[in-house]
């Protein structure tokens, strides 16, 4: 018989409030097994863990439930509380009287006796619970980041600081991502170029940096510690090793009216191309969708002029496996399409762009050499409307985001600003619903474009655009503080678009076994406490794959995400999970139904002698689990038609001995 | 193949045009429209309120008559359509009103929004299908660069009439494709015309069927194509634009490009 | 009574004002708003803080075409148009409130006037 102590948390209020700890504490006391039961308002507190410690000592206790907050919140601080007092971590258990209790019901009567019954359901577990010794496994102490934009090349940079090495996976042919379609940055108009290409010539030229541009995650297996993972890189038809990056090929292609993707289509590039002149790997790349030798075989040009001897059109793509100890996902954010908007008229007319093509527009290396020129006739505007919030901040049922992608405010203060700064000439108008400038020098920024250079904000928003062949997009909105609609005849419309996470991002996480939210968003393992990491161990966070995020925010957030890789990759072994399968050999049959569903590869088989009556033996094929691999999910256990499969600290008589203790009421 | 067809008052009378052309075609695409029987006048306007019972039984008795006979409803008015398939959707998903409309109807099966409702151009799409509609023309409209004007019921609520994207539809563009015109992209295409409030404020259907004629006029149309009688009204009698250009059912020209056209 | 009418206006439409933002999109959007006293953002704000009457009072209910363009764009499906029919509803819903009678049609009548404008005018305008 197990000497039981329980031990009810108040939370503050965040229990007590709801649920009558004093009766809860008292009612357990009297289960079969406690020999002691109290309840105090902060029990993760230090004060709180010296009431179990001694509670330990003085009752000579061998198994503890304590009544709190979530496993996933506070089972570990109460396993250590429990180990150094000399009792096996293995034998606590938390019945979870806040998520699935108190914050969920208003009547006290009714929470605390299902308080009671959740405790009583983990006093019944831990009367079956025996001591577990986690084992170890090794690290590999390489780190994979998955996307090369401002965020994973942050991240990748702080990783490989530490002396770590890093692979960054890139499917564009060069890292750098949005930021280096970005003209000025706020709040302190630096040129983006500048801050951002530096960092990507160090990622090229730190020796602990791989970069894999131009590829792809095509796998990932094992966990955390011992990833395996399969990177497809595409053929660019160009040999890397050779290829010096000098543009002859790109200059003397005949293919030059495709889109360039670099410019959102503003203007046109060649079949083969280098994305801009800082690109990192410098690299050329076909286009296999439009060079003529590839689709036909006619043509050919690039290598006759290729002096490097640099053109494959053999090339195939390449699969690489490599092994990692962690994997940080930084796979970014695109501006949602705007087909749904058109009572903008985003595809009507030319003139009306979103931000992100603005930028381009705007920028030095864009179609237009930063000079500000409408798309439609190259001339220059002098009436600008920009709208906010185009998509974002949307009700559920509707067609948009229901978050608010937090970066449009900003820049749009910042092409507002940087049009009348350059342009005195232009009349700038934004139609916003709320100004959010909450950061540093944020709101000051946005109020310099108020009050230093004129910018007309108007509270409300655009109706209807309609062009008109002369040029002018009539501009119909309203003035909710002036209680007018208003008609302005605008030369641009300026569409600050909702950005939505990039779409490789939702077949990744499943093939990280990480969580995403409704909006595929990754979710992050505690929404405060540990932003930066995925729930699955061993997978983290950076930049905007997590949320919208700013470029501030995604650099603090990857060098962060990059400590916690480098906290896991100093490690040279980390503590498994005993909570592991085992196959009771006796009872197996071989039928390898548990080795089809296991995630992790952690299942074999074996043949085994086995004794049987009349002194014969007889060979039979068992499972065998690896504990090294196992990760304790438990499919196994359900899997197994004769029930040899069980989990240490799970098994199937200690939840059924929950689930009776549950019913019983 | 069969269908049923709701014609509505206005087709019976100032708008028999939309309606003959449309029947002809109809044949001559192999389709045959059955006009129901007993069909009475949908209202012309949907009644929003949720506690407006009665004003809605007319298109929930049209659409009864419709499952009756397991046909597909086309609709051709914009109006009627409008009002039929928000009806449906309010007997198929509004439990409330549907409990009570169908106390009304005492059906021995109750009612739920099983007739599928298709305005005509749908059935031009989705049954005839627009290739086929090319290879069909007798006639190309070779050259003529129309303005399809869609105004505000063919497509608005866009959650409840499914018909195309209520911002950026292609479906009658399609349609002058399909006939061998060239379509004109303006943006006044889906905005009202002025509609039933020409009997309150005729001003403001002056106001919007100007800026209605003037953005398509601007837009170099020779020619606007409707398939609503009242937005044809407004716009020929209410426009005051220097232009004025000519406003057509789109089922004229349909049946000019078949040939049918008497 | 103004209580009453908020409540009823509010079943009758089946909107939920609160779920405004107040961006202003219907009234941006509004084909009628020259022609309204009170706009479309203002019926959803008024009819949330209960001020019905200079509503039930005013001739923009009368303006409303029906268009379902505030609909349609309104970011959180609000759904102003069916506010404003509720309105107008509780008005005409009351005895020899109607807007427009049988007995003033023939004189708007032309002859290429549709049906379908009379028949959408008495039921936007009377009961």
């Amino acid at each position: 018989m197990q000497r039981i102590g329980v031990f009810v948390c108040w939370c503050g209020s965040n229990i007590a409030a709801t649920v009558d700890v004093a009766a809860v504490s008292e009612a357990l006391g009297h289960e079969p097994g406690v020999v002691f039961s109290t309840n105090y308002q902060y029990m993760c507190s230090e004060a709180g863990q010296n009431i179990i410690k001694n509670a330990i000592r003085d009752y000579q206790l061998t198994g503890i439930v304590v009544c709190s907050c979530s496993p996933r919140m506070h089972e570990a601080t109460f396993r250590k509380t429990a180990a150094s007092a000399g009792l096996n971590s293995y034998m606590v258990e938390i019945a979870n009287i806040r998520e699935q209790c108190s914050w969920i019901h208003k009547d006290k009567a009714q929470a605390t006796e299902k308080a009671i019954i959740l405790g009583r359901a983990a006093i019944a577990k831990v009367h079956l619970n025996a001591p577990l010794t986690a084992g170890e496994s090794p690290v590999t102490k390489r780190a994979l980041v998955i996307g090369g934009g401002i965020a994973g090349i942050q991240t990748a940079l702080d990783i490989a600081d530490a002396g770590f090495e890093v692979d960054i996976v890139e499917k564009q042919p060069t890292i750098g991502g949005k930021m280096t379609q970005i003209d000025k940055t706020f709040p302190t108009l630096d040129c983006a170029a500048c801050i951002l290409t530096p960092k990507m010539v160090d990622c090229a030229q730190n020796d602990k940096i791989n970069i894999f541009a131009y590829s792809e995650v095509k796998e990932v297996k094992g966990f955390v510690g011992n990833f395996h993972v399969k990177i497809n890189k595409k053929a660019r038809y160009v040999d890397a090793t050779k290829c010096t990056g000098c543009g002859e090929c790109t200059e003397k292609c005949p293919m030059k009216k495709i889109p360039n993707e670099f410019n959102l289509g503003l203007d046109n590039r060649h079949a083969i191309y280098i994305p801009f002149a800082q690109a990192v790997p410098k690299v050329a790349t076909i286009d296999p969708n439009a060079c003529n030798m590839l689709k036909n075989g006619k043509c050919g040009l690039c290598a006759k002029v290729c002096s490097a001897g640099a053109i494959d059109y053999k090339q195939k793509d390449e699969i690489v496996e490599r092994e990692y100890g962690a994997i940080v996902v930084a796979t970014g954010y695109n501006p949602i399409k705007l087909d749904d908007y058109d009572e903008y008229a985003y595809s009507l007319s030319k003139d009306v762009v979103s931000s992100l093509e603005f930028e381009r527009i705007t920028n030095a290396a864009g179609p237009t050499g930063g000079t500000l020129l409408r798309p439609s006739d190259g001339k220059h505007p002098h009436t600008l409307v920009f709208v906010q919030c185009v998509g974002s901040r949307c009700s559920a049922e509707g067609k948009g985001k229901s978050y608010c992608s937090k970066i449009c405010c900003m820049y749009t203060a910042k092409h507002a600003m940087l049009c009348r700064e350059k342009y005195p000439d232009t009349e700038v108008y934004v139609f916003y619903i709320d100004v959010r400038s909450p950061g540093k020098n944020y709101d000051e920024f946005y109020r310099r474009a108020v009050e230093e250079y004129g910018v007309h904000y108007i509270k409300g928003q655009v109706g209807k655009v309609v062009p008109r062949s002369d040029g002018k997009l009539l501009v119909q909105g309203s003035d909710l503080l002036a209680n007018e609609q208003v008609h302005i005849e605008a030369d641009m419309v300026v569409l600050a678009a909702a950005i939505e996470p990039d779409k490789s991002a939702r077949p990744l996480a499943t093939m990280l076994t990480a969580s995403m939210d409704t909006n595929d968003f990754f979710t992050e393992a505690h929404a405060k406490l540990r932003p930066v990491e995925s729930p699955t161990a061993g997978i983290f966070l950076s930049g905007a794959c997590q949320g919208p995020k700013d470029i501030p925010d995604t650099v603090a957030q990857a060098g962060a995400a990059a400590s916690k890789v480098i906290g896991l990759l100093a490690k040279d072994k980390l503590t498994c999970n005993p909570c592991t399968a085992h196959s009771d050999e006796m009872m197996c049959n071989g039928c390898s139904s548990c080795e089809k569903v296991c995630p992790y590869g952690a299942i074999s088989y074996v043949d085994k002698e086995f004794r049987m009556p009349n002194r014969t033996t007889a060979i039979r094929r068992v499972a065998v689990v690896n504990e090294a691999v196992c990760q304790g999910c438990g499919a196994c256990t359900v899997a197994c038609p004769s029930g040899a499969m069980d989990l240490k600290g799970f098994s199937n008589s200690q939840i059924m001995a929950e689930v009776d203790a549950i019913c019983k009421m | 193949m069969n269908f049923s067809y709701y014609p509505g008052c206005t087709l019976k009378n100032k708008a028999q045009d939309l309606d003959r052309w449309a029947r002809l075609s109809a044949e001559a695409l192999g389709i045959h429209l059955e006009e129901l029987e007993t069909w009475q006048c949908c209202g012309g306007a949907y009644s929003m309120g949720k506690d407006e019972i009665a004003s809605k039984l007319a298109s929930v008795r049209a659409l009864q008559a419709a499952k009756e006979k397991g046909q597909d409803l086309v609709t051709l008015c914009s109006a009627c359509h409008n009002v039929l398939k928000q009806a449906n959707d309010a007997m198929a998903n509004d439990p409330d009103f549907s409990l009570r409309a169908n106390n009304y109807m005492a059906l021995d099966t109750p009612y739920k929004g099983e007739t599928k409702v298709i305005h005509y151009l749908e059935l031009l799409r989705d049954v005839v299908g627009f290739d086929n509609l090319k290879k069909a023309v007798k006639n190309p409209l070779k050259g003529k660069k129309i303005a399809a004007y869609y105004g505000c019921l063919l497509l608005r609520p866009g959650k409840v009439m499914q018909m195309d994207n209520p911002e950026n539809p292609r479906i009658m563009e399609d349609f002058i494709r399909a006939i061998g015109a060239e379509p004109v992209l303006w943006a006044n295409r889906n905005e009202c015309c002025g509609g039933y409030a020409v009997l309150e404020d005729k001003a403001i259907a002056v106001k919007k069927s100007t800026a209605v004629m003037d953005n398509a006029a601007d837009q170099q149309a020779e020619m606007l194509i409707t398939a609503c009688p009242l937005c044809l009204y407004n716009l020929t009698k209410n426009s005051a634009s220097e232009t004025r250009l000519p406003v057509k059912y789109f089922t004229e020209l349909l049946a000019e490009a078949l040939g049918v056209k008497e | 009574m103004s209580k009453y009418d908020r409540e009823q206006i509010l079943r009758t439409s089946g909107v939920n004002v609160l779920k405004c933002m107040r961006c202003g999109k219907c009234s941006a959007t509004c084909p009628s708003y020259d022609e309204m006293e009170y706009h479309p953002h203002q019926f959803v704000y008024m009819v949330e803080k209960g001020e019905i009457e200079p509503l039930l009072q005013s001739k923009s209910l009368y303006k409303c075409l029906s268009c379902f363009a505030c609909v349609e764009r309104c970011p959180r499906g609000v759904e102003p148009a069916k506010l404003v029919e509720a309105v107008r509803l509780q008005v005409i819903r009351q005895q020899g409130m109607n807007h427009l009678k049988p007995d003033d049609i023939p004189a708007l009548l032309d002859d290429d006037l549709p049906q379908q404008a009379i028949v959408t005018a008495l039921r936007k305008y009377s009961k």
